[in-house]
């Protein structure tokens, strides 16, 4: 039989019964739309943990002091005194991956503007550190080398600062405020970003040269960080290998010697978080699985009733010269024509909620092409595993018995 | 109709049907049932055949052996030339597609599918025909069974006789080299049973081959030849000598004979 027959057969045997072949669809309709919606849901909310991650950097790579083992007793990470400027200067020489690498020291305080005072933490880091963050500045200038070198007093404040000691609008730009009783002339205000992924406000910070806060305030040659920066994310993974090899050397490390660091890159950190919700994505994904499959189960069902009520029309095609073959496939299409256009109409609808939820809820959602392309294949293959029983069951009719069937 | 003339057109016409000793049993259980018991008969294109007999003489089983929904388990049963013996089940699809029209006691038309897609029906099977010819041909067959105009009326928009003329169309739209009716009147009143009759002797003349299986006397006295069966097997075998035309008498049909009929 010809292909556009065998449609045409079905097509018609379909429209005969709109009402039947239209609530047979509602239940895929049902689950490839929930299927759709509660995907964009999960990949919406793991895109926008990405993206608060990004936003700290999507290439940086922290080096951390790492716990050993001092005479036999595991130390406090926060006592560990590992890193120190000449590992920063080796990681300049030999490095090929890094663009960037700055050490950062910070200190807890009080800062002070006349009657003001406000508790932040200063960080000191080199030039590098905003190109490593990718942090521009909302007014002001950055601190230069020379600032460094001269372990100058100046600092760039955090908006979150500026709101607490400069409330009436004033401009801080010049200014000298005192942290931990050090005055500093502020010459920059940071561009605002918000809390992080763990809910810290990232504004709340004085950033100053690394030189000053080791000479004035925290009095210490060791470093607690070390932040760098590859030119683009794909390369974080070589990088973190040849930062291991050029500390491990730095550190004269025998091969049988735990690190004395850790290296974490951004990736890293994204993964840990997005499996909290690929998790969510995963469960919410197999509870409309398991809606489709009721979908589909509907399908087989309302065809194995149809087969049984249209045994004499099967009799009659079989008499004017329907091959079993003929039947089957008719059945068959019927089947996949009522579970595509259900799923057509699903992703639709899935697309549609996914949008007003974004809309009316403010959820992040994102709809994946992976996820249609799947419920729709999902959809076909629904159709042909459930049309095949009731489709090989009338295939299998004798024409003399269907005939007569009452 | 036959006249002298045609008689020896028909003696001399090919053999449409040939059927040799023709048995059929089934199995039910631990009994066999044989329902044909040694059936032999010729059939001459352009004749119009009754097989007459009771229930229980092998009619209905011999209805489909020829019109090739089974097969015999003994014998030879030849269509236009081919041993259906050999062929397939998808083999047998076929020959019913291209040569066999049926026609229904209950019609058989396919519900809410308007009289024009009904009559398309075999023709979709067939895939040596285009759409347009499709329509064409079933637009044709309508016509010759005067129902050019309700092409889109659907079945329960039609009397008995208009879905039975339907049914004929059907029968007709794949040119088949016979047409096998089963009971063809049974459902309809002795006026419309007229009409149908009439509208099969009509093609009859026109050259089409026809075998009606029927329980009914008066129905056989339309036919050129009667053939009975008893018990799986052929007992009589005549050329009717007095064939009535279904057209003459469907003229003497009065409308008062309507109710004459009904009380006799």
């Amino acid at each position: 039989m010809k292909i556009a027959n065998l449609f045409l057969i079905a097509l018609k045997a379909l429209r005969r019964n709109k009402l039947r072949a239209l609530l047979t669809m509602l239940g895929i309709i049902i689950g490839v739309a929930s299927v759709i919606a509660m995907v964009a849901i999960g990949q919406g909310s793991k895109k926008s943990i990405q993206d608060q991650l990004s936003s700290m950097g999507s290439n940086m790579i922290t080096i951390r002091p790492n716990s050993n083992v001092t005479a036999g007793a595991r130390l406090d990470i926060s006592s560990v005194q590992t890193l120190t400027l000449s590992d920063v200067d080796a990681l300049k020489k030999e490095s090929k991956y890094l663009n960037a690498i700055s050490p950062a020291v910070s200190s807890k305080g009080q800062a002070i503007n006349g009657a003001l005072n406000w508790p932040t933490s200063m960080q000191g880091v080199s030039v590098d550190y905003l190109k490593i963050r990718d942090w521009p500045l909302k007014d002001g200038i950055a601190f230069r080398e020379s600032d460094v070198h001269t372990a100058n007093k100046v600092c760039l404040v955090g908006q979150t600062v500026v709101d607490n000691i400069f409330p009436y609008g004033a401009n801080p730009i010049g200014q000298i405020i005192r942290f931990n009783k050090i005055p500093f002339r502020i010459i920059g205000v940071l561009q605002s970003k918000g809390e992080n992924a763990f809910g810290q406000d990232q504004d709340d910070i004085i950033i100053a040269p690394f030189s000053t806060v080791q000479k004035r305030i925290t009095n210490s040659i060791y470093l607690q960080n070390i932040y760098a920066s590859t030119i683009d994310e794909s390369h974080t993974e070589a990088a973190t290998g040849e930062i291991e090899q050029i500390m491990r050397t730095a550190h004269r490390l025998k091969a049988k010697d735990e690190d004395d660091f850790s290296v974490r890159t951004q990736a890293e950190l994204i993964n840990t978080f997005s499996s909290t919700s690929q998790l969510l994505t995963v469960l919410l994904t197999a509870i409309s699985g398991i809606s489709l499959l009721i979908g589909g189960i509907g399908i087989m069902n309302i065809m194995y009733v149809s087969v049984t009520e249209r045994t004499k029309e099967i009799g009659l095609r079989m008499s004017i010269g329907a091959n079993g073959r003929d039947i089957l496939l008719q059945f068959l299409v019927e089947a996949i024509l009522i579970s595509l256009t259900g799923g057509l109409i699903g992703i639709l609808l899935g697309i549609l909620a996914s949008e007003l939820i974004q809309f009316f809820l403010q959820w992040p959602t994102l709809i994946s092409e992976s996820s249609v392309i799947l419920s729709f294949l999902v959809c076909a293959i629904t159709g042909i595993f459930f049309g095949y029983y009731p489709a090989l069951k009338a295939s299998k009719l004798d024409p003399i018995e269907a005939l007569h069937y009452e | 109709m036959i006249t002298g003339e045609n008689k020896k057109e028909i003696a001399m016409g090919k053999k449409i049907l040939e059927i040799q000793d023709l048995k059929r049993e089934f199995t039910m259980g631990a009994e066999t049932v044989r329902a044909l018991k040694g059936v032999s008969f010729d059939v001459i294109e352009g004749e119009f055949i009754t097989i007459m007999g009771s229930s229980g003489s092998g009619k209905t089983t011999m209805l489909n052996i020829l019109g090739c929904l089974d097969k015999p388990s003994e014998g030879n049963y030849i269509l236009d030339g081919v041993n259906i013996k050999s062929l397939s089940k998808n083999e047998l699809a076929a020959l019913r597609n291209t040569k066999i029209g049926f026609i229904f006691q209950s019609y058989n038309l396919l519900a809410r599918t308007s009289a024009i897609e009904n009559v398309e029906l075999p023709l979709l099977y067939n895939s040596k025909i285009s759409a347009k010819e499709r329509r064409e041909r079933a637009v044709n067959a309508l016509e010759a069974v005067k129902l050019a105009d309700r092409l889109d009326h659907f079945p329960n928009q039609l009397s008995g006789g208009q879905q039975q003329r339907v049914a004929i169309a059907r029968a007709l739209v794949n040119d088949p080299v016979m047409i096998l009716a089963d009971e063809a009147t049974g459902n309809l009143d002795t006026r419309t049973s007229y009409e149908i009759m009439a509208l099969i002797q009509e093609l009859n003349t026109q050259g089409k081959t026809i075998i009606f299986v029927t329980h009914e006397p008066d129905i056989a006295a339309f036919s050129s030849r009667t053939v009975t069966l008893r018990d799986g097997r052929v007992t009589k075998d005549f050329n009717n000598q007095n064939i009535k035309s279904a057209k003459q008498m469907l003229a003497d049909f009065r409308v008062d004979e309507d109710y004459k009929y009904e009380n006799s």
